[in-house]
């Protein structure tokens, strides 16, 4: 088996594993940092499929600000001195049989359909193309984009100051 | 044995359900929020692995970097709006804010 397959199964399994924990776990500070290892296996994922940068920015942006402001959320809305942290669920068995028969659904598709794959080389770095693309066939993506995140910024802290 | 393109569209319907599993059977706001960005990221999976085995150059990479700029606004707004229903409710439990409900 060669290494690469055997580092998929690795990550692959790091980021089920977790997620499925994060969706089943009752206390919610558990799901946040098992959500830690969902992203980490997942930005591994991306590493494999040869996007360095998008990786990086999975770890930097996911870990490092999601995640922080997701776990600032559960603690700012949960009676700490309570130990109010466990959630309840609702109706777990007909949405796991739905969502079973939704993924069969899924997977039937998958397997039945011819992909016209190509096995592309990509080059080791993929900063340097990614940068040069944002600037210009995406420039006006880009430059909306920075403006969306002014918004969102703007809108978030006038939102939870009231 | 090769890791195909199947190998990595597999990984990312698993994340898909859970997270759909997620958003319908927890009842705390912010693990919805969770079940979103793992949908996120599922989505993300699948544009890279077609930007690395459909020939499409770097064009699926850039739709990943921009799913995760919308996906860190998204987050900010929400977790906003979740302080604000709590606020006002004293609880994020999604099924008892039913103040519209007849």
């Amino acid at each position: 088996m060669p290494i690469y397959s055997i580092i998929f199964y690795l990550f692959a399994a790091i980021t089920i594993l977790s997620a499925f924990f994060v969706v089943t776990t009752r206390n919610i500070i558990h799901s946040a940092y098992y959500l830690l290892f969902t992203f980490f296996g997942v930005a591994g994922i991306y590493v494999l499929l040869g996007a360095d940068f998008i990786a990086i920015v999975q770890l930097v942006v996911y870990i490092g600000g999601i995640l922080i402001l997701l776990l600032f959320g559960v603690m700012l809305t949960n009676k700490i001195t309570h130990v109010q942290i466990k959630t309840g669920t609702i109706k777990i068995v007909p949405a796991a049989l739905a969502i079973a028969l939704f993924a069969g659904i899924l997977v039937t598709a998958l397997l039945n359909t011819k992909w016209k794959t190509i096995n592309s080389e990509l080059p080791l770095s993929t900063t340097h193309s990614l940068g040069l693309l944002l600037l210009q066939q995406y420039a006006v993506a880009f430059e909306l984009l920075g403006i969306l995140l002014l918004i969102a910024l703007i809108g978030a802290a006038s939102m939870a100051r009231k | 044995m090769e890791i195909t393109l199947n190998h990595f569209l597999f990984l990312s319907i698993t994340l898909f359900c859970l997270g759909i599993f997620g958003i319908v059977t927890r009842k705390n706001a912010i693990m919805v929020l969770m079940g979103i960005e793992l949908i996120l990221n599922s989505a993300n999976i699948n544009f890279i692995a077609f930007a690395k085995f459909g020939n499409f150059g770097y064009q699926g990479q850039i739709m990943a970097l921009f799913v995760i700029i919308l996906a860190a606004a998204e987050a900010a707004i929400a977790l906003a709006i979740v302080l604000n229903i709590y606020k006002n409710f004293s609880t994020v439990n999604v099924d008892e804010i039913d103040t519209l409900k007849d």
